[in-house]
């Protein structure tokens, strides 16, 4: 299976403070479907930011299919922000629209499918929606992308239980050979089971990367329980 | 449909595994059934498809599953093996709970009033619905 995402060295810190991440090194294979674990400030959003291509490292590299991050990697990985990013005076319909024409990867039809399973109406502006239901927004427009790459940045943190599953589920049927998903979630129990692999960032490095069942077999638990026994405050 | 639970501790491919057997055994899955796709599969149980998929490989080796080439998946048509299979099922989970009612102090006297009360019990409520 072919690399899609790889560090070397990868370093970034912003200015005056202390790097957040420290020369980091991490090789993701398509197919595969990781958790990137870390407790607050340990660097998680700040390296999909950096794969996204909304940040430039300081040090070391970073490559998406063996590309730095720029335009033609932005073509090709669908990036879920942490926070709202989109404008509140759109509708999710007209959303939809704006992707179809950035994204050449865009399927308007599975777009306009997942709204209407997940109950939202086209013409309902974002500023009107629940935070929830804007998180929902913004996961269809990321999940609709036939991209080889996802970066997925707290995608269940706002969205009810029921709403959770729907979109698991839909990670697991978006996936191909040639993508792979990076989750960054503090809610482990909720989607190690859809997990390949679990990365733990520490310290602004990766403190462990391991296969799901790997782990739950040395450790005879899950990773929300490793994760507590390692980080444990 | 099988009611797929998976927790959080042991692996999720040896939950799989047995979960399938399980279903195969009791009939959930007939024999020469012809398997629902992989991804659909690990849809369904909430689980990463590659999981699955290791998964049913283990089952093919045990010759519980087998594939055709170009149609998928199926559950064997050897109906010893599924009898052998769900003999060894049935022996695990009485051994089972046998272990616990020792460990809760119960001699043998005991364990079989018990079986036999509770049965028919649950045979009576069975009857009721």
């Amino acid at each position: 299976m072919e690399t899609i995402l790889k560090c070397s060295g990868l370093t970034k810190r912003y200015s005056g403070s202390l790097p957040v991440l420290r020369e980091l090194n991490l090789s993701l294979q398509g197919g595969k479907i990781a958790g990137l674990l870390g407790p607050n400030g340990s660097g998680k959003t700040t390296l999909i930011k950096l794969a996204a291509g909304l940040l430039t490292p300081d040090g070391g590299a970073i490559e998406i299919d063996g590309q730095a991050p720029g335009i033609e990697t932005k073509a090709k990985v669908s990036y879920l922000p942490e926070r709202d990013t989109l404008p509140g005076w759109m509708r999710a319909g007209e959303n939809v629209a704006y992707y179809a024409d950035f994204f050449e990867d865009f399927d308007r039809a599975k777009a306009g499918e997942m709204l209407r399973e997940l109950g939202i109406d086209p013409a309902m502006r974002l500023r009107t929606m629940s935070k929830g239901t804007r998180e929902k927004v913004q996961l269809i427009l990321a999940m609709s992308r036939k991209a080889r790459l996802y970066l997925l940045d707290e995608p269940i943190g706002g969205v009810d239980p029921a709403a959770r599953d729907y979109i698991l589920t839909t990670i697991i049927q978006n996936y191909s050979e040639e993508a792979a998903v990076v989750i960054s979630t503090h809610l482990i129990a909720d989607v190690e089971k859809v997990l390949d692999e679990a990365i733990f960032l520490s310290g602004g490095q990766v403190a462990l990367q391991m296969g799901v069942d790997e782990l739950r077999e040395e450790r005879g638990m899950g990773v929300d329980a490793v994760f507590r026994e390692v980080f444990r405050c | 449909m099988v009611e797929w639970q998976i927790d959080n501790d042991r692996p999720v491919y040896t939950q799989l595994v047995e979960q399938m057997e399980r279903a195969v055994a009791s009939g959930v899955f007939g024999p020469g059934q012809r398997l629902p796709g992989v991804r659909e599969m690990a849809a369904e149980a909430g689980v990463n498809p590659n999981t699955m998929q290791r998964a049913l490989q283990a089952l093919e080796q045990t010759g519980l599953v087998h594939a055709k080439r170009t149609s998928g998946r199926f559950v064997t048509e050897d109906r010893e093996l599924i009898l052998t299979l769900r003999k060894r099922q049935a022996e695990s989970l009485t051994g089972r709970w046998v272990r616990d009612m020792r460990a809760l102090g119960c001699d043998g006297e005991e364990i079989d009033r018990y079986y036999r009360q509770v049965r028919e019990a649950e045979d009576g409520n069975d009857l009721k619905v």
